[in-house]
This record gives structure tokens, C-alpha cells and sequence, in this order.
């Protein structure tokens, strides 16, 4: 699951700056504005889901945390036109332009994916002397998960679908994977 | 050891050879790209990465209004599908060659000049005689951007230039019905948009299908580039484009656009198949296709 969540925020990065392109342009600012409000997200997101490892963590409720970054992102999908060309209309500065479509687009579902890493650790903990091997594993898988979708998306993806087909398939593993958490918690209860 | 020395020596020495034969006069890394100036021979030109770049642009030192290139010589004929513009759009500036063929051309013609790259427009004034006034603006905006701000206002345009696509890289945002679409709510009734694209690879049949479902028929002139030209209100005969060509022909010699080599190239032949999907903002893997 931190795999997939890691392929899932990077995917949504790339295809971000598809999505803010015909109002914003491809200038090398409206990256700068999409990586930092990814990064910003995802900073808040880590200390969100350390905190909430602290509450009897179990494999369910990171189910729960990954179907509600999938069903935050649906926006995305049905509403970003929309969004967007208000945001286009009220502000002239491509910069800030940029920076307020994609927070208002991708700020909420990134915070929620960066919580999954954290609680994921707490999970996999079981002895305080493995702990930082661990940590160590799931950084590789969730980092690894990142480097997958960001050379998916960006090299054959985008070659195949369009992009809000992307969204939805993305949208929808995540779903599955989190309802197959839900799953395994309550057979194993 | 021996041989390694010899190597490094030729190395040394076809490098250096490499750099007398072209004399570098500015070299700059800007946001977007490596820029250089260089000159040889008579020519003064614009190039982007070094030494492996395609030049973007040159000026004969001797004959500063000549066109170099054979594009651009084929971007000029729009004016043969509206031979009296009042106010123009380039999109991409280079070392400027475009609007300052159409400055010299048109003494009153407004032109707006966009361009994406603030060091690419101060190299064309430092080193390729392109100037700004109040009938010759440039603005640092991606062209998306520019045109799509501009729709808003009631700036009509009756000559678009889209130039802003080189063999290496294309804006993918700039290929793409809905892109097309807002240009041509730009474009005045009688408005003329001419498009230097690169395509010969798999892209040329998603380019051309993606024009024909936003304008319908146009014009499409060959040659090492492709060049698209289309009036908004449908094609003119070639009757009509013979005849212009014929009213603009002294006024084109000094830029080296002679009808003779141009009319031949108009084509509206349509040589890419018809169920070929179109490129959209949701579909756009230009580059990518490019490589194909």
C-alpha cells in the first residue's frame, strides 16, 4: 500500500502539470508552484499519520486513509475545468495562479497520502531494535512505488489514455486496495 | 598510456578546430535553454545547446533582410492568403526574423510578439536588429497563456504566426484542439494563422487531423519543415493566391520570398489518414509521437 501510494501521488504530480498547462502555461514556474505544494502536502501529511500511529493503529484504518486520498482526488476529475478557469479569471500572475489551482486541487488528497508512510511504519514495527530496518523498508518500497509512477506515467501512460481516464484508474486501485485492507482487518478479527 | 595521450591530443585538437570554425560571440544558460550566438561565414545565428543544437535562427551579415530559411520563407506566404494585415501575433520570437520582415513590410501593422523566454528576447534585440516600439511589443508569457488571456479581450488578430516548436521539443500544450480553438477565436474573419511545425514523424497524421477538425481545409506547404496555412473563412483559391502573390511579389523580393519557389509548394492534398484521433489537453504525448 505505501508502494501504490508512492505511485499514485507522483502520477498525479506529472499529470498536474498537464491539467494546469492550457491556463498556466509549461513555464518553469508553474513546476516550481506544483513540486511545492506536493512537498508542503506531503510534510503535513507525515505528521498527520505519525500522530494518528499513536491511536491503536491497524491495517483497516490505513485502508480508510488511502480510500479518502482516492475519493479527495476525484475533484480532480469532475470539477478541475471549472476550477480552474476561476482561478485564471481572478488572478493574473501565472505564478500564483498556478499555485492556488493546485492547492485547491491536490493539496487535500497529497496531505492525506503522506499520512500513509508513517502509520504504515508503525504497522511493520515490531521490535524497537528492527525498527529503523523497517523504516528503511518502507521508504524503499513507497519511494520506489514514487519512481514507478512518475517513469509510468510520464513514458507510456500519457501515450495511452487520456488523462482523466488516468485519474480514474488511479483513483480506482486505490479504492480496491484500501477496501482490500478492510477486508483482511475484519477476517483477521 | 600512449595511446590514451594520442587520443586526448585529436581530441584536443578537432575541439579546438570545431571552435575557430565558428566564432562564438555570446554563450548564455537561461530558464528554459542553452543560448548561443555565433557567426560564420557571413551568417550570424541563434542556437539552442551547443555545438549538436538546430540553429533557430540567422541573419546574413551583408544582406540583413534576406530570409535564411526556407521556413520562414514559407511562413511569409500567408500574406498571400491576406495580403493587407492591420494587426499581427507571433507566437515565438527567435532571433526575430518574422516580425522584423513584417516591421519592415508594414510600416503600421501592430505587432505583438510572445515569447517565454526573457534572455531569448534580449539576444534577438543585442544581436539580430529586433526592435520594440509601440507598434512592435513583445511580451515574456508562455503563448497559451498569452492567447488565452487575450480571448478575453476584444484584441482580434488578422495574421497569427505560431513558431514556437523546434525538431527537439514541442510545447505540448500548444498542439491540441482546444489550444487551436482559442487561436482561431482570435483570428479576425479573413485572419490568417501560418504554424512552422516539424512533424514528419508519426506525429505528422495526429498534427494534421488535429488542424483539419478545428479549421477544416488549409493549405500545407512542404519542404525540410512543414508549414500549415489557413484563413479562418476557408482557403482561397489559388486564383486568388496568384493573384496576391503576383501584388506582393516586389514588395517580397528584398526578403527572398519569390512566388516561383512558394506557389508551387501549396497543397491541399490530404495525406494522413481520416480516423486518426486528434490531439487534445487530455491527449497530447506530442513528443512522444515525435520520436515514433
Amino acid at each position: 500500500m505505501a508502494g501504490w501510494s508512492g505511485f499514485f501521488v507522483m502520477a498525479i504530480e506529472l499529470l498536474s502539470g498537464r491539467i494546469l498547462a492550457p491556463s498556466f502555461g509549461n513555464s518553469i514556474y508553474v513546476w516550481g508552484g506544483v513540486i511545492s505544494i506536493f512537498m508542503l502536502a506531503l510534510s503535513i501529511g507525515y505528521l498527520i499519520g505519525g500522530h494518528l500511529s499513536v491511536h491503536t493503529p491497524t491495517l483497516g484504518k490505513l485502508g480508510v486513509i488511502l480510500i479518502a486520498a482516492s475519493l479527495t482526488s476525484l475533484p480532480v476529475v469532475f470539477f478541475s475545468d471549472v476550477l480552474i478557469d476561476l482561478v485564471f479569471n481572478h488572478v493574473s500572475d501565472p505564478r500564483y495562479g498556478s499555485l492556488l489551482a493546485s492547492s485547491t486541487l491536490f493539496f487535500i488528497p497529497t496531505v492525506i497520502s503522506g499520512c500513509i508512510s508513517p502509520y504504515a511504519i508503525r504497522l511493520l514495527v515490531t521490535q524497537l531494535h528492527a525498527s529503523g530496518q523497517s523504516a528503511g523498508k518502507l521508504y524503499f518500497i513507497s519511494t520506489f512505488g514514487s519512481a514507478a509512477g512518475t517513469i509510468g506515467t510520464s513514458f507510456y501512460l500519457v501515450l495511452l489514455f487520456e488523462v482523466n481516464q488516468i485519474f480514474s484508474g488511479l483513483i480506482l486501485i486505490s479504492l480496491s486496495l484500501g477496501g482490500i485492507a478492510l477486508l483482511l482487518n475484519t477476517t483477521h478479527e | 598510456m600512449n595511446n590514451v595521450l594520442r587520443i586526448l591530443i585529436l581530441v584536443l585538437a578537432l575541439s579546438y578546430c570545431s571552435a575557430v570554425s565558428a566564432d562564438v560571440l555570446h554563450t548564455e544558460k537561461s530558464l528554459y535553454r542553452n543560448i548561443e550566438v555565433y557567426e560564420e561565414d557571413e551568417l550570424r545565428c541563434l542556437r539552442f545547446g551547443r555545438y549538436n543544437g538546430t540553429r533557430q535562427s540567422c541573419i546574413n551579415l551583408s544582406n540583413p533582410d534576406n530570409l535564411e530559411f526556407n521556413y520562414t520563407r514559407m511562413m511569409m506566404g500567408a500574406l498571400y492568403l491576406n495580403p493587407n494585415p492591420q494587426r499581427a501575433l507571433i507566437l515565438g520570437l527567435g532571433g526575430g526574423s518574422l516580425p522584423s520582415a513584417l516591421r519592415k513590410l508594414y510600416p503600421n501593422l501592430q505587432i505583438d510578439v510572445v515569447e517565454i523566454d526573457a534572455a531569448v528576447i534580449r539576444v534577438a534585440k543585442q544581436y539580430f536588429g529586433f526592435t520594440t516600439s509601440t507598434l512592435t511589443r513583445a511580451t515574456e508569457s508562455d503563448g497559451r497563456v498569452f492567447v488565452k488571456r487575450a480571448i478575453n479581450l476584444t484584441t482580434r488578430y488578422d495574421l497569427i504566426m505560431l513558431d514556437a516548436f523546434d525538431q527537439e521539443y514541442i510545447p505540448e500544450h500548444m498542439l491540441t484542439r482546444e489550444f487551436l480553438n482559442e487561436v482561431r477565436g482570435l483570428l479576425t474573419e479573413q485572419g490568417v494563422l501560418a504554424a512552422n511545425t516539424f512533424s514528419s514523424s508519426r506525429l505528422y497524421n495526429y498534427e494534421s487531423i488535429t488542424y483539419q477538425t478545428v479549421f477544416g481545409d488549409f493549405y500545407n506547404l512542404k519542404d525540410a519543415n512543414r508549414v500549415i496555412l489557413i484563413r479562418r473563412n476557408g482557403p482561397p483559391d489559388m486564383l486568388e493566391i496568384k493573384r496576391n502573390a503576383e501584388g506582393l511579389a516586389a514588395k517580397l523580393k528584398p526578403f527572398g520570398v519569390s512566388s516561383n519557389w512558394l506557389i508551387p509548394k501549396f497543397s491541399r492534398e490530404k495525406d494522413w489518414p481520416a480516423n486518426t484521433r486528434a490531439l487534445t489537453d487530455q491527449y497530447s504525448p506530442a513528443n512522444l509521437l515525435n520520436t515514433q
